[in-house]
């Protein structure tokens, strides 16, 4: 039995705090999603790009994001989703997704949606559009 | 190593054809940590109204990259894979997919530029994915391309 939550303009959604990114996630991340760019999984690679380190796909974040939404709303009511990856996110970063409602208008919800790290740095801004009773 | 512009908008990228399957759905959830039974589980999916498994939001992006040789097109422009970052990405859902769906991605290069005198170079992709000749989902990257030896 799901409930409907109250879809009205300042609605927060309930963030989703991430555990730190582990190297292990990077990896079956790669092979999950098909993005076997080494960039994100081989230290050597990275450090022959003048890079320290390794850094996490761009959508890993936009995926944990998606998290929150369906966890918020069933799938299906999302009618559009789109972010603007800012920051890169370090391996071991620890990322917390959350989201705001910024408007309610003929039966669709905009809600605006933040991935931010520990430290303070927003590594991905974006919107989604949700369909409401 | 300026993107010819002529040639990106020209190429032309093969479209797809892949078969979700529950198996990768379910690799796919564990990765990202998804708790929702709903996304790995037949029986949960099902109770829920799902004919079968879902096709997670972003899963979308994945499918494009079902090819022998997903970063081919931009080895063809002559972009090193290291220098690229993913600037956005967006997404329009028309229906759900489900595991077990035949579906057929199109990407397509419809535009290229540069900014901070070449330092920077954008693609921007455009992918409808369609079931049956049905648009089930649209998606639109912007892949950006760091040149840091170009001083702007």
């Amino acid at each position: 039995m799901t409930t409907t939550p109250a879809i009205e303009v300042g609605a927060e959604l309930p963030p989703l705090r991430l555990e730190p990114i582990s190297r292990t996630t990077l990896a079956l991340f790669a092979g999950a999603s098909g993005d076997h760019n080494p960039i994100h999984i081989d230290l050597d690679v990275a450090k022959s790009a003048g890079l320290h380190d390794v850094f996490a796909h761009g959508m890993l974040s936009m995926a944990y994001l998606g998290r929150l939404l369906t966890g918020w709303v069933p799938q299906r009511a999302i009618r559009s989703y789109r972010v603007r990856f800012a920051a890169i996110t370090p391996v071991h970063g620890a990322p917390t997704c959350t989201g705001h409602v910024v408007s309610v208008e003929d039966g669709l919800a905009t809600i605006e949606l933040a991935v931010t790290l520990a430290d303070g740095t927003t590594t991905l801004t974006g919107d989604a559009v949700v369909e409401i009773d | 190593m300026a993107i010819d512009v002529d040639k990106a908008k020209a190429l032309r990228l093969a479209p797809v054809t892949v078969t979700v399957e529950r198996g990768r759905l379910r690799f796919f959830a564990k990765a990202i940590g998804e708790s929702d039974a709903v996304y790995s589980d037949v029986t949960a999916a099902q109770r829920a109204g799902h004919p079968d498994l879902p096709v997670p939001p972003t899963f979308f992006f994945s499918l494009e990259l079902e090819r022998p040789d997903p970063f081919g097109y931009l080895d063809k422009l002559g972009i090193d894979l290291r220098r690229v970052l993913h600037g956005e990405q967006s997404f329009t859902y028309h229906s759900l997919a489900y595991a077990g769906d035949t579906l057929i991605v199109r990407p397509r290069i419809v535009d290229a530029f540069s900014k901070k005198g070449g330092a920077m170079e954008f693609l921007i992709k455009q992918t409808d994915i369609t079931r049956d000749g049905e648009l089930v989902a649209e998606a639109t990257s912007t892949i950006i391309v760091r040149n840091p030896e170009v001083k702007a």
